[in-house]
């Protein structure tokens, strides 16, 4: 062989062995921890791959953590270690938490203008990233899967109590007579409700037009202290109580563990979230329907919005700049109107952008899935300083407070006034702690 | 027994039976629970206790991973399975290891510092891994270990549970064999290996026991260790199930949670004549 | 130490090797974070680690001060009493009459003892799944019979649903060890008494039961650490504590305030606290489980 030509006649076997040897394309890993579980872990599942499948440089991992608290505490320690997830999914209640920690996450608007990805906040539903921005208007996180509070009723149920099963009841006086006739008529559980705290004071206070706590629900200050305590608050308890008292109201439990007792169709009403619609339908054997959050007639501007819950993805801090790129495409893929209605459609969860809730107005679905639009009115309203929703620190616990304080009031040992007043001191003492703990 | 007492005997076997039926209710209950679809349980008031016809396929779902009726995906328990199985082995096998020397050289050698030696491997004891969990997952992320087997498994290792029982079993070994073996010229390597652990055998199978089951059982630590789905263990993987707002597919919860039963269930079982001789010998 | 052999080896570097493995894991794993934990319990800071304030005994202070943690003390010891309690006795019952039949001993034995592989997490979920309405089929059963169970609101069937849940794993264990214990009794102190008239019952309390002592002894300080410490993954999956904090047992208050509250001072604190519970009970066990074996 001629020494000349060598370099020449190696260099195609080379280049194919390169071409076997190199990855096909260098791509930047991005962690996103999440607490789907069942077919939400699915849906999570089917939204990486099809990101992954749609370009080359990034390549999105999802690992379930547990629960929201689990996944918390997993990316807390993480990051104390020096190696954080880049994406967290964070329950609602963990957004103060996540918003004033110092330098530990970076908010989603920095990102997407670092990552060069077009970002129009004002795309996205108002109560939904409200929630999750800044009172400056910059957005902290991205808004994920989000639910409201709504009013599932059996329609069964009520055509066997001489109710109209297409006319639910939309004020809370309406609520105490339609569990009325339905205990007439034999049921054992007319009236329940999951979340407590959520549907029954938080978001309770949003369609009110009140507040839930001082300085605008905690959006203007850290100095925010708990404010149920009004007539109307004690009001609703009240009625609350005196309901479960004659059996109307039948307490079934802290967090959503009512939801399975509307779908057996043993409880014939519930207030709850929007995201049970697609349990509803798929395993219950009744006609079911969902209908606004009931409320006050009496109240000025009563009915506002109500108040989300859900998570929503955090970025974390510490990670590099390239890695930040693909997140930024990430977040940008999933505000896609085609994706984000997609989403809203297979999960019940409401659509982030107003770009997908009018692409599924459009293609008939809440014509074709009657009751999945009451979520979605529901919320695109403009909200007040009151209603945009609630930043609370230490919020887990102040929920788990009020369950707490509520079940006294349910089982009858302590008064409404009582249980209210000690839930608001016990908050505040919380409340106090975060303050203290985040000016330091 | 001593007497012939018929009546004693129908009353102990009435106790037994009763017993038995209260403490494997629960577990005819997953069982029958495992054999009926999601959206029966989801609409029973209560759950029958007649085992329904989906049995098949609801074990091939919980094993082998699908979709189900209702459009959920079950990940495969398999692998899982096989995560917990190789952790537990890790930790039984790790745990008794390291503990036969300690002890053997706590129990039968004089040097300086024992007693304190004594004394910092069984404070371990009194402060469980929950406890001191952040700061655990810290070390741990630091030695790089994070997502390995060896993350699953090393820190669960550190506590003193064997170290105690051989210490307890050493302790009862009558001194002749010592002296016998020295007689013999045997040192104390050739000792340990010849005599001292052919007699623990017993203790060995009753730790193998607990720390296969300890190991097994593990939820906490490995939901912190572990971050990628291939090294999730099994009791993880039946959380997983029933975490979150959409519909919990009970009857694979139950399917799942029979099948991660089923493998410490069987070392028990298997290993009850050793494990119960073992745990005679340790306190004679 | 109380006990020591009489015959030992003699090596200068030896017995330094042994325990060289577990040593280095303990003091890696267990000493190194343990210390970290103890100081968290001195500090204030946010749930991140970004901001921390050395608070020295101010959150002890504030344990101390809120009433609800010293009611789960009375809780904690309620609920241990009758877990040990329980636990023991139908496990001895069962132990008794397991050990009398000959036919099918077997059997009964590896029927009753598969609770013991049942996860904590994993029994949690078997409880609740028996307990909640609609599907649970003991709620159901119970209110069939007129007892309007509701452990939701009644703190009463709230303590017992968790107290079941826990017992229930334990049986398993405490059983097999009275049983090795029984059967460690010589059958021929049973027959003497036999001979001399005795009858079954008082041939229990007065040979049988004394002599398994050192077992019941055993036996009841490894339950009420068990209730103390492994049980709080029961009280999270069943009642959260509730109903109001009528099931919050000390653990479980760690357990809630390390990871759903991420108050990682208040949690250390807490853990030193209990800590300090435990070693006192083991010193107990070691001074008298000690006194009362002969090696």
């Amino acid at each position: 062989m001629n020494l000349k030509s060598l370099p020449r006649t190696l260099a195609v076997p080379a280049a194919l062995l390169l071409a076997l040897c190199a990855p096909a394309h260098a791509q930047t890993e991005v962690q996103w921890w999440h607490s789907m579980g069942g077919a939400l872990g699915e849906w999570v599942n089917d939204l990486a791959k099809d990101f992954n499948a749609s370009q080359k440089d990034y390549k999105i991992v999802p690992a379930f953590k547990g629960t929201y608290d689990e996944s918390m505490a997993a990316s807390i320690a993480a990051f104390r270690a020096g190696n954080a997830p880049h994406i967290v999914q964070v329950f609602e209640v963990g957004t103060a938490t996540m918003m004033y920690s110092k330098g530990a996450i970076v908010p989603v608007a920095k990102v997407m203008a670092d990552g060069g990805q077009k970002f129009d906040p004002k795309a996205y539903v108002p109560a939904v990233a409200g929630y999750y921005t800044a009172p400056n208007g910059q957005m902290l996180s991205f808004p994920f899967n989000s639910s409201t509070t709504v009013f599932h009723y059996n329609k069964d149920a009520f055509k066997a109590a001489g109710l109209n099963p297409d006319a639910p009841p939309k004020t809370w006086p309406e609520v105490a007579l339609a569990a009325a006739k339905l205990k007439a008529a034999g049921h054992a559980c007319p009236f329940t409700t999951s979340w407590v705290s959520w549907t029954q004071l938080e978001s309770f206070s949003a369609w009110h037009n009140t507040e839930f706590a001082t300085k605008g629900n905690g959006f203007n200050g850290l100095d925010t202290r708990l404010a149920v305590n009004t007539p109307l608050h004690l009001r609703h308890i009240e009625n609350l109580a005196n309901m479960a008292t004659q059996k109307l109201f039948v307490y079934k439990g802290r967090g959503n563990a009512a939801d399975a007792t509307f779908v057996s169709g043993e409880c014939a009403m519930m207030t709850g979230s929007s995201g049970l619609y697609g349990s509803v339908k798929r395993n219950a054997k009744f006609a079911a329907g969902i209908s606004t959050l009931p409320y006050y007639p009496d109240v000025p501007g009563a009915p506002q919005n109500t108040v989300i819950g859900g998570a929503s993805l955090w970025v974390m801090s510490g990670r590099k700049p390239a890695e930040y790129k693909g997140v930024a495409a990430f977040f940008a893929y999933l505000s896609r109107p085609e994706v984000a209605a997609q989403s809203h459609q297979r999960t019940g969860y409401l659509p982030v952008t107003l770009a997908a809730y009018e692409l599924t107005e459009q293609a008939g679905f809440y014509a074709q899935n009657p009751g999945t639009d009451v979520a979605v009115t529901q919320m695109i309203r403009k909200t007040t300083d009151k209603s945009r929703g609630i930043r609370l620190g230490n919020f887990a616990q102040i929920r788990t407070v009020v369950d707490e304080e509520m079940e006294q009031v349910w089982s009858g040992k302590k008064s409404p006034k009582e249980a209210l007043d000690a839930a608001i001191k016990r908050s505040n003492e919380l409340l106090e702690r975060f303050q203290k703990a985040t000016k330091s | 027994m001593v007497e012939h007492r018929p009546a004693l005997n129908l009353l102990s076997h009435v106790v037994l039976i009763l017993g038995v039926l209260i403490v494997a209710f629960p577990v005819y209950l997953t069982f029958v629970a495992s054999t009926q679809s999601a959206q029966d349980i989801a609409t029973a008031r209560p759950v029958s206790l007649l085992p329904g016809s989906h049995m098949l396929e609801t074990y091939k779902l919980a094993l082998l991973g699908g979709n189900t009726s209702t459009g959920s995906l079950i990940p495969a328990a398999a692998p899982m399975l096989w995560v917990s199985l190789v952790s537990a082995l890790i930790i039984a096998i790790g745990k008794i290891a390291i503990s036969l020397l300690s002890a053997f050289a706590i129990v039968y050698f004089r040097f300086p510092l024992r007693g304190l030696v004594f004394w910092s491997i069984f404070i371990t004891l009194m402060l469980p891994v929950e406890v001191r969990i952040s700061p655990t997952y810290a070390v741990v992320s630091n030695l790089g270990m994070l997502n390995t087997y060896a993350g699953l498994t090393v820190p669960l290792i550190a506590s003193a549970t064997a170290t105690f029982v051989f210490r307890q079993f050493f302790l009862t070994v009558p001194d002749e064999l010592v002296e016998a073996a020295r007689i013999d010229g045997a040192g104390p390597l050739r000792f340990f290996k010849d005599v001292l652990l052919p007699l623990s055998a017993t203790s060995i199978a009753a730790l193998f026991v607990i720390q296969f089951i300890y190991g097994w059982n593990q939820y906490l630590w490995p939901l912190l260790v572990t971050t990628s789905e291939d090294k999730y263990p099994i009791v993880m993987g039946i959380k997983r199930l029933i975490v979150g707002e959409a519909f919990v597919d009970w009857n694979v919860v139950m399917a799942t949670a029979l099948l991660a039963m089923l493998p410490p269930a069987l070392v028990v079982v298997l290993m009850q004549k050793w494990f119960v001789k073992g745990l005679v010998d340790t306190e004679k | 130490m109380a006990a020591e052999k009489r015959v030992v080896f003699r090596s200068a570097w030896l017995p330094w090797v042994l325990v060289a493995p577990q040593l280095a894991i303990v003091a890696v794993f267990f000493f190194w974070p343990a210390a970290q934990a103890l100081v968290q319990s001195l500090l204030q800071e946010d749930a991140f680690g970004t901001s921390t304030d050395f608070v020295g005994l101010e959150n002890f202070e504030r344990l101390f001060a809120d009433e609800s943690y010293l009611a789960s003390f009375q809780t904690t010891a309620i609920f241990s009493v009758l877990v040990a309690g329980s636990g023991l006795s139908l496990a001895l019952l069962l132990a008794v009459m397991a050990d009398r039949v000959v036919r099918g001993a077997a059997l009964y034995k590896t029927l009753l003892i598969w609770p013991y592989a049942v996860a904590p997490a994993v029994a949690a979920i078997l409880w609740l799944f028996m307990f909640a309405t609609p599907m649970g089929v003991v709620s159901y059963a119970l209110r069939a019979l007129g007892l309007e169970w509701n452990h939701l609101l009644d703190s009463r069937h709230a303590m017992a649903l968790i107290v079941m849940a826990a017992v229930w794993k334990q049986i398993s264990y405490n059983f097999l060890f009275f049983l090795a214990g029984l059967q460690a009794i010589p059958k021929s102190l049973i027959e003497a008494a036999a001979i001399d008239g005795a009858r079954p019952w008082r041939r229990f309390w007065t040979i049988v039961f004394p002599l398994l002592s050192p077992t019941t002894f055993f036996l009841l300080v490894i339950n009420v650490v068990y209730a103390f410490f492994d049980t709080f993954a029961i009280v999270d999956a069943a009642t959260q504590g509730g109903p109001g904090k009528d099931t919050s047992i000390l653990v479980y208050k760690v357990y809630y305030d390390g990871f759903k509250a991420l108050d990682m001072g208040g949690s250390a604190a807490q853990s030193v606290v209990l800590m300090v519970v435990v070693v006192a009970l083991t010193v107990i066990q070691f001074r008298f489980v000690e006194r009362k074996v002969n090696y």
